[in-house]
């Protein structure tokens, strides 16, 4: 309305300024899709450009995924390639790694990581440790994926963040995606990777829809392994974080921008290896840095970024100690009000920045 | 000095004739020399009936040995009974460290094994490796280098003696049971890529009770892969017998639902027709299948093990006399006149001297060079910095 008043006033002709915005509305194709969407489109286009490759786990055939991150795949593959396993972690997690020494290249569903603990052993000192151990002349080119870290109600033993715990080990590539942009391009490189892959999922991000641009749509677009992405510029501060978190943080900026603060909001999307530059890179610019993780405290994620901050050139540059939001140090307790306290929250996020900027 | 058949045969018939003769003036007799013509081309033994579970059928009771085969395996077993009797050596020389598990008495097992597979076949086994990785193909230089931690070992020093790989061998494992869900993984890989290879995944009698190998029975069973599940019973885990550790100790029969064999792990030809019966029985389309091993370890657990706190010194010297793989072996060929005792004894010597080379080798190679520290951490990866001791020591991995 307020447009065709100011064409009226202005006498110029309506249309053809309606058509000029249309355009400019529609010329870059993006395109809403969930995270759940992209990871079953890199699976499926990774099927599709290599017969090595194939899926097995609990659910991921006739059930379409226990959380749907498969649908449609098996009927469109069948039994041979998308292959469903009785409930046994550490046998079927051993068969995969076996396959991958063989020639294949698995997939290796964990319902949650929770489960991967009974398959662990299968996971570091078969598959991590092998390449090194037989130095170089055995390959294991395998990706273990699945939900991480804490959801909703599901307590204590389905609750926990395996993100420092794979960190820890050498040998392991760990992702942590956070949009459908990351999960799927993450995905297809750990698929093309001829290393171990962890791949940390999150199970309430499933359902989230993220813009994904043209070239994310390619059946060719990977996203590297081993950089962080910068998903807001800022000056004020640094966040750096990993997962659903990464969302967190950039609620908490767009809060803090209306005082005035802007912060510069780091997706990790690698736990392992972490990408200490770009955030090295970002203290040099703002001189604090706020670390926020799902996982415990002690010895987690943000441990090692203080760490690592503290060994490099980043250090000089802190105008404030680094400050870490992590979830609470206790097993995930049930009730609603209990959870909601037990895991960050955007005021823990916004508290620490002003902390940090002593405001 | 060449000589056909023919004109040997004749000089024989002029010798003795010669001997005929003097026969009656008590001259000491030349032992005329033998010639290859002499010796048998082929035998066939009378092998152990295999005890079955869920067979309709057995393997064979006879076996055909071949004099060129017999040499073979005679020749093969002899090199891992050395090998090890070195490295047991070379350990209390303080040459060789950390773990190290001898598999003398066993040596049947691995070489009837490949007896009764193909080179294109594959196997996983635990960490009592030695034997399995000579028979895959690598050599007595390369495992004792590994052994003596040398950049010369098969893997250049980095892995040890649990941790020795070749070609369709999936190494020596480290932890108990781990690597028979990785066998049967090797064989869904044979299946999935449509090879006719089988792969046979060995345990002992220890890791027997482990529940991952239920696990992977099951899977195995369910997905028909073409897996020969090997159980080496050599009677005890680490200084547990099998009657301390488990309540059935009929390994053969654990498999419950899978078909099971129970085969004399001293005798080679036994162990090498089972093989190939349970190979064939795969590449069928119709595996898995369990095969136990009756077998027996003359040193303890691991070098640190001297064997005898849960068993006794008669009991290793009966079984020395009676069934030693090698013996059995040997008496069989000289029985039936498939060679001389000066051929075996020949063949000893040039044993002993491929091992002392191999064992003056793996003592005199260097170590691995320390830029070589981080390398192969991964696979076809671009060059990585890793974090040394101190934080600001940045060394280089390349794959």
């Amino acid at each position: 309305m307020a447009l065709l008043k100011s064409c009226v006033r202005s006498g110029r002709n309506v249309f053809a300024v309606i058509l000029r915005r249309e355009l400019h509305k529609t010329a870059p194709a993006l395109v809403q899709v969930t995270v759940r969407d992209a990871l079953t489109q890199a699976m499926d286009e990774e099927l599709e450009r290599d017969e090595r490759v194939f899926l097995l786990g609990e659910e991921v055939a006739q059930y379409d995924g226990a959380y749907k991150v498969s649908r449609g795949l098996w009927k469109k593959y069948g039994d041979k390639r998308i292959i469903d396993t009785p409930i046994t972690e550490m046998g079927f997690a051993g068969i995969a790694v076996g396959s991958a020494m063989a020639g294949l290249r698995p997939i290796c569903e964990f319902m949650t990581f929770n489960f991967s603990m009974q398959a662990i052993d299968q996971i570091i000192n078969s598959a991590a440790k092998t390449s090194y151990m037989s130095a170089g002349l055995q390959s294991v080119p395998i990706v273990f994926r699945g939900p991480n870290g804490h959801s909703a109600g599901v307590a204590a033993q389905h609750s926990q963040c395996f993100a420092a715990w794979y960190g820890h080990c050498p040998g392991l590539k760990v992702l942590s995606p956070w949009s459908a942009e990351d999960a799927k391009g993450l995905l297809k490189a750990a698929i093309r990777d001829d290393n171990p892959v962890v791949f940390l999922e999150n199970e309430l991000l499933y359902g989230v829809a993220f813009e994904v641009s043209e070239e994310a749509q390619s059946k060719d677009f990977v996203v590297p392994i081993g950089k962080a992405k910068v998903e807001r510029q800022g000056t004020r501060i640094t966040l750096v974080s990993h997962s659903r978190y990464v969302g967190h943080c950039l609620d908490a900026a767009a809060v803090l921008a209306k005082e005035g603060i802007e912060c510069e909001v780091i997706n990790l999307r690698s736990i392992r290896p972490l990408d200490m530059e770009t955030i090295e890179s970002s203290v040099a610019k703002t001189n604090h840095l706020v670390t926020v993780e799902g996982g415990w405290p002690q010895f987690g994620v943000g441990a090692e970024i203080c760490a690592r901050i503290m060994e490099g050139p980043a250090f000089n540059y802190l105008d404030a100690p680094v400050i870490r939001v992590t979830g609470v140090d206790i097993p995930m307790p049930y009730a609603k009000i209990l959870e909601d306290n037990s895991v960050p929250q955007i005021k823990d996020i916004i508290i620490s920045v002003k902390k940090s900027l002593n405001i | 000095m060449l000589l056909s058949v023919n004109s040997m045969q004749k000089m024989l018939t002029i010798i003795s004739n010669v001997l005929k003769g003097s026969a009656s003036k008590n001259v000491a007799r030349v032992v005329a020399a033998r010639t290859y013509a002499d010796f048998t081309a082929e035998a066939t033994f009378d092998v152990k009936k295999c005890d079955t579970h869920r067979l309709d059928d057995a393997p064979p009771t006879k076996s055909v040995l071949t004099r060129e085969d017999a040499l073979k395996y005679y020749r093969t077993m002899q090199v891992i009974r050395r090998m090890e009797l070195k490295a047991d050596q070379l350990y209390k020389q303080k040459i060789i460290r950390g773990f190290c598990h001898l598999s003398d008495g066993q040596e049947a097992c691995a070489v009837g094994i490949e007896a009764g597979i193909k080179p294109t076949d594959h196997l996983i086994t635990a960490y009592r490796a030695h034997g399995y990785t000579y028979t895959r193909g690598v050599s007595v230089r390369e495992i004792l280098a590994e052994l003596t931690g040398r950049r010369g070992g098969c893997a250049k020093g980095k892995g040890g003696s649990m941790h020795m790989y070749a070609n369709n061998f999936y190494g020596g494992n480290g932890i108990v049971g781990a690597q028979v869900p990785l066998g049967a993984g090797v064989a869904l890989a044979c299946k999935y890529l449509d090879t006719d290879q089988v792969c046979a995944t060995l345990y002992g009698d220890g890791a027997a009770n482990q529940g991952q190998i239920f696990e992977a029975y099951n899977m195995a069973s369910l997905w028909k892969l073409p897996c020969i599940f090997i159980c080496e019973n050599n009677k005890y885990a680490m200084g547990t017998s099998v009657e301390r550790s488990s309540a059935s100790t009929e390994y053969y029969k654990r498999g419950d639902f899978i078909p099971g064999l129970r085969v004399d792990g001293m005798d080679i030809l036994c162990v090498k027709e089972a093989t190939k019966y349970a190979a064939d029985l795969c590449r069928a389309g119709k595996g898995p299948i369990v095969m136990e091993l009756q077998t027996y370890r003359y040193h303890g657990h691991s070098m640190s093990d001297p064997g005898v706190s849960y068993r006794t010194r008669e009991e290793i010297q009966e079984v020395r006399s009676k069934s030693d793989p090698i013996s059995l072996l040997k008496d069989r060929m000289l029985a039936n006149n498939m060679a001389s005792v000066e051929e075996l004894k020949e063949i000893d010597v040039q044993v002993r001297k491929e091992i002392e080379e191999a064992a003056q080798f793996a003592t005199t190679d260097p170590e691995p060079p320390l830029e070589e520290l981080c390398n192969h951490i991964f696979n076809n990866d671009a060059p990585l910095e890793v974090r040394g001791t101190l934080p600001w020591a940045k060394l280089k991995s390349i794959s």
